[in-house]
């Protein structure tokens, strides 16, 4: 009974007596990824959802949805074991707390959203994943084809909206080869922020690492007007800037998630 | 010294290892001469050793052929010394039907002389081989003790072969990878279809060639079999129920994928779609979903997603 009652007087140093999914070094990672002090607690309110299997280390699609969460101001998306632990920044301005990202997986790790609310504290979540090795040491595909430099900051897109509704979906596709610098010679070099307006109001920042997947690829459920478009600003590591549009195209067919 | 020498004699009161694993192997009979040795229907894992993939083994005067040869050299070596106990006769033939690891790395056991593939998949043996090795190894440890895939000395052209007396015509396809055989047991009218043909359990696309697979299927479906081994799942003994099957789960896939992404769907979401009740009785259909989604989706929304830049 006594060591039921006290189960932080088990953990091993290192782990964070709390961590549901007790991994070695939370507290350290906690330090990388968040603001001094940052005060923190796990809360089952922020969804963490990806596959069951990470079929491919070099593109793992992560989902955050802190929707249930009131006064969300940023979703930071990381995973411990990765030797660039944080992935991006998402401060939704003018958006729903929910984010859709690809990253890399270096080897079986836990991957979490650290969610910050209107107090500055975070909330944790997330969830082992299982992966073959070296997602963030193998070369980006663009990089073995040596074609990178062709579409560099080729910007996609395609917004999904609803007459009437203000939440909207947003898809945004970068060509970059978000280079970890792991991988021969080839110094890091990454796509490392977005921003996107409508109509002048700030939708959402994000800041990204080489951890995301080559090529990023994001999901987002901004905030807009009836006939709203979204301008999209970008820049790299190496001062590469992207600018974009996407304007409204098609209706959310009923019963999409 | 002293702790040095304690440690030996703590080692020496304790099993230095548990036992090396083996795999215990059972063939079903299918018709005439052959039986299957069945995988079992879950992913590679450490509990089955990697032994997931039907085998089969075809009497002969010459000897007993196999068609594909299983996940680790301990897995050939096995099956090898089951194809002796039921054919009285040593293995006279390795037929690989495709590159992937559950069919292919037990030709480790075998020397190269007896083991014959496709060109292209010989081809790949050179190049892919060393990737699929890294991660068998990861997943299954100690079972994959002393695996080396050689490459394949025979080459297998499509049309007739005759074995040991035993008349077995080869067709050399492609849709589940680059580079598919699939043997036809001419006595008993028993089609022996590797991956290109799954049953019972949802079809995997790592490599996946769906317009190519769709033709493959079209041209098994025609070949007057009797029954059909598939590469997983159980023995389909009809002519085309499982390749019905695997033909429904593949024309499902495609435009699944396509209406998740049209309507704005994350990967995420597109993995949990609901997947429809005639699949029901499919084994792994849920992860099936989750690997194609990884395999399609990147592709299919780089072309949908129109280039926006100013």
């Amino acid at each position: 009974m006594i060591l039921l009652t006290a189960p932080a007087a088990a953990a091993p140093e290192g782990v964070h007596p709390d961590d549901p999914l007790q991994s070695p070094f939370l507290p350290t990672v906690l330090q990388l990824v968040l603001p001094e002090g940052a005060r923190v607690r796990f809360d089952d309110r922020v969804k963490v959802q990806f596959p069951a299997i990470a079929e491919n280390q070099r593109q793992f699609p992560v989902q955050v949805d802190a929707r249930a969460v009131p006064g969300v101001k940023r979703i930071i998306i990381f995973a411990d074991l990765n030797p660039i632990q944080k992935a991006v920044e998402f401060a939704p301005h003018a958006a729903e707390a929910f984010i859709a990202i690809r990253i890399k997986l270096d080897q079986r790790t836990p991957v979490r959203a650290a969610v910050e609310v209107a107090d500055g504290s975070w909330l944790l979540a997330g969830g082992w994943i299982d992966a073959a090795g070296g997602g963030c040491s193998a070369p980006p595909v663009s990089r073995v084809k040596g074609d990178w430099a062709q579409s560099l900051m080729q910007l996609r897109g395609r917004l999904w909206t609803t007459p009437g509704q203000k939440v909207a979906r947003l898809a945004l596709a970068v060509r970059h080869p978000m280079d970890t610098g792991f991988v021969d010679n080839v110094p890091s070099y990454w796509l490392e922020s977005l921003q996107l307006r409508a109509d002048g109001r700030l939708l959402a920042d994000l800041a990204l690492n080489a951890s995301v997947a080559e090529d990023p690829a994001i999901m987002l459920m901004p905030h807009l007007l009836d006939g709203d478009s979204v301008t999209v600003r970008g820049r790299d590591s190496g001062g590469v800037e992207l600018a974009g549009r996407v304007a409204g195209q098609s209706a959310i067919p009923a019963g999409a998630p | 010294m002293i702790a040095r020498r304690h440690l030996l004699g703590a080692l020496a009161g304790v099993p230095l290892l548990a036992a090396a694993p083996e795999y215990r192997l059972v063939a079903q009979p299918v018709a005439a001469g052959i039986w299957v040795v069945r995988g079992a229907d879950a992913p590679i894992a450490m509990a089955n050793g990697g032994a997931i993939a039907n085998i089969s083994i075809i009497a002969t005067d010459a000897g007993a052929v196999l068609i594909d040869a299983g996940a680790s050299h301990r897995h050939g070596r096995a099956l090898a010394a089951l194809a002796r106990r039921l054919t009285g006769k040593p293995v006279a033939r390795v037929y690989l039907t495709h590159l992937h690891p559950d069919h292919s790395f037990g030709a480790s056991a075998f020397p190269a002389g007896l083991v014959a593939a496709t060109p292209a998949v010989a081809a790949q043996v050179a190049g892919d081989a060393a990737g699929f090795s890294t991660g068998l190894y990861r997943l299954l440890g100690d079972w994959m003790r002393g695996t080396e895939l050689p490459a394949p000395a025979l080459v297998a052209e499509a049309g007739p072969v005759l074995i040991g007396g035993r008349q077995l015509r080869l067709f050399t396809l492609s849709g589940h990878s680059a580079s598919d055989l699939a043997v036809l047991d001419e006595a008993t009218g028993t089609l022996i279809a590797g991956d290109l043909v799954f049953h019972n359990r949802a079809p995997a696309t790592p490599h996946a060639d769906l317009p190519a697979w769709r033709r493959a299927l079209d041209q098994l479906a025609g070949l007057g079999q009797q029954r059909l081994v598939p590469g997983h799942g159980p023995v389909d003994p009809t002519p085309g129920t499982a390749i019905a099957q695997t033909r429904a789960w593949l024309d499902w896939l495609e435009p699944a994928l396509k209406a998740a992404l049209e309507a704005g769907l994350t990967m995420v979401e597109a993995g949990d779609l609901p997947i429809p009740p005639r699949f029901a009785g499919l084994a792994v259909a849920r992860l099936e979903l989750q690997r194609s989604v990884a395999h399609f989706w990147p592709a299919l929304e780089a072309a949908r997603l129109p280039r926006v830049s100013d």
